[in-house]
């Protein structure tokens, strides 16, 4: 069964080396580093990759804000929910995306504050990001026994507020690193609602420069690959560390 | 004290529920609504357009790349996840693994074309050394920008998302079973026949069916390959909505509403496949 790794590894690393390969083509003057070199210097970039990594950010706070109590609650006092919880949280994956957008922008045209500027993405972000965010959250509370540590916590003096934060957020810390790391690579490579709604993210950058230097999109494809698995990677390691 | 729980039962599950209720619930009921509403009040024309020879062909279309990379990514996602579950994989690569697949999953739009032109477009890495060896892909009649290429292209991001979402089934299985069976002096053949398959069949299903929903709703990466030249649902919606062809929101929604229709089809055939496939357990 072994062999089977080879064409599945191959599958998978090919068009990864090919990407690198292209990202440093640099025509008749041979390979190297130009295609990095001349985004680096490109303010556009800058400003996209700054306005994802802002909406990304965005997107985990307002995500959790709402989903954290929610699901806590749930598991804790409205068990009875459950099936509807379930329910909500699978329809974004039922619900194309492109269907979702036509439907958010045909009902909420306004007002300008709200629906003019990049973070009205945030809403619908939230709502692709809610299966994953949603099921990292639900697993991470059933572990842990909500119900002692309710107790324990009120019997201390601590209000609601002060046991979701110093009491639920610290016991639940690595399930929250993994919703919101599953959030940024969402966020970074969602190109279907910025793309529709005109707002200049990463996806849609990324895009733009494809129909004019396939060796600087080919460059930023790869970087944008590589942080993100590195960085989950990372957590991934780190967090079984401490999880021990 | 019954208010004050019921009070707090608002404050913490209210802004979840109102939320999805707003941005997701409406939106989506909303399309139905405007499905059937044009200038001039309730029309049926917008349903209508559904049965033009384009928009046929493009659910059509749409159908069969997602039924194929379905096919396709539960398979060879299935393996993946059993390879990386083997006791002999050390616990770095199953990391490395778990986590290229949680970025995989994610690749899409222009990023993943790119990477498949470069390997496989008519002067791809792939395609060059094929070339060398004598065989000419393109002249065979392969084409990355049609379907066989779609299915292709999709296998990247469907393969890491069934690696994921089967994992868990997997790892229940391996456990408990595989060790009965043997002990029994089952052969592996004999397992997979009569425990391991019967017992993974609706975990491969909703897996599956999840992966249709994946394709059937890609929009950022045939958008980005085929430059919107080969039919899709999603590529229409997207030409209705930003008026490449004609502003028509009524279409759009039409359309949106014919995509819907056909994932709840494919669900509610879930729902009996599962019902039968599940007939075997003692409840």
């Amino acid at each position: 069964m072994k062999w089977l790794w080879v064409p599945l590894a191959g599958y998978f690393a090919l068009p990864l080396v090919a990407t690198a390969v292209l990202s440093l083509w640099q025509g008749s003057r041979g390979y190297g580093f130009e295609a990095y070199v001349t985004l680096i210097h490109t303010p556009e970039m800058w400003n996209s990759l700054l306005l994802s990594a802002r909406l990304a950010i965005e997107t985990i706070i307002a995500g959790l804000v709402i989903l954290v109590p929610a699901v806590f609650w749930m598991n804790l006092r409205l068990p009875r929910l459950r099936p509807m919880f379930d329910f909500i949280s699978v329809l974004p994956l039922v619900v194309p995306a492109i269907s979702l957008v036509a439907g958010i922008t045909a009902i909420y045209t306004g007002p300008d504050w709200l629906v003019g500027t990049a973070n009205f993405l945030v809403i619908p972000y939230v709502i692709l990001a809610l299966p994953f965010t949603y099921r990292a959250l639900d697993v991470g509370m059933r572990a842990l026994d909500l119900r002692t540590l309710t107790e324990a916590a009120q019997s201390l003096g601590a209000s609601w507020p002060s046991m979701i934060l110093r009491v639920l957020v610290p016991n639940l810390i690595t399930a929250l690193l993994g919703a919101a790391l599953l959030t940024i690579t969402i966020v970074i490579g969602e190109f279907t609602f910025a793309n529709i709604l005109l707002f200049n993210t990463f996806a849609v950058y990324i895009n733009h420069i494809g129909s004019t230097s396939a060796t600087q999109a080919a460059a930023l494809s790869l970087l944008a690959f590589l942080l993100t698995w590195s960085a989950m990677l990372g957590v991934a390691l780190g967090g079984r560390k401490a999880a021990r | 004290m019954a208010w004050r729980e019921r009070a707090a039962d608002v404050i913490f599950v209210g802004p979840f529920l109102l939320f999805a209720l707003a941005f997701l619930v409406v939106p989506s009921l909303g399309l139905f609504v405007q499905a059937v509403t044009t200038g001039h009040g309730f029309s049926l024309a917008p349903l209508a357009t559904l049965w033009s020879a384009d928009h046929l062909t493009a659910f059509r279309n749409s159908i069969e790349v997602s039924v194929l990379s379905a096919l396709v990514g539960t398979a060879a996602g299935a393996v993946g996840a059993w390879l990386t579950l083997a006791p002999g994989m050390p616990r770095w690569a199953r990391a490395l693994i778990s986590t290229f697949s949680a970025v995989a999953a994610n690749f899409a739009g222009v990023p993943l074309a790119f990477a498949f032109i470069s390997t496989l477009g008519t002067l791809g890495v792939i395609t060059g050394l094929l070339k060398a060896v004598g065989i000419d892909i393109y002249a065979a009649g392969f084409s990355l920008f049609r379907m066989e290429g779609l299915v292709i292209v999709y296998a990247y991001f469907q393969i890491p998302l069934m690696l994921i979402v089967i994992t868990p089934a997997l790892e229940g299985l391996r456990r408990e079973w595989r060790e009965a069976a043997e002990g029994l002096g089952a052969s592996t053949w004999q397992f997979w026949r009569h425990v391991g398959l019967p017992v993974l069949l609706p975990s491969l299903l909703s897996a599956a069916m999840l992966l249709f929903g994946n394709a059937f709703s890609a929009y950022a990466t045939p958008y980005a390959l085929t430059a919107g030249n080969l039919p899709l649902v999603t590529i229409d919606i997207s030409n209705v909505l930003s008026g490449n062809v004609s502003l028509s929101p009524a279409e759009g929604a039409a359309l949106a509403c014919g995509m819907i229709v056909v994932m709840a089809a494919v669900m509610v055939l879930y729902g009996l496949l599962a019902r039968r496939v599940g007939k075997w357990r003692v409840r």
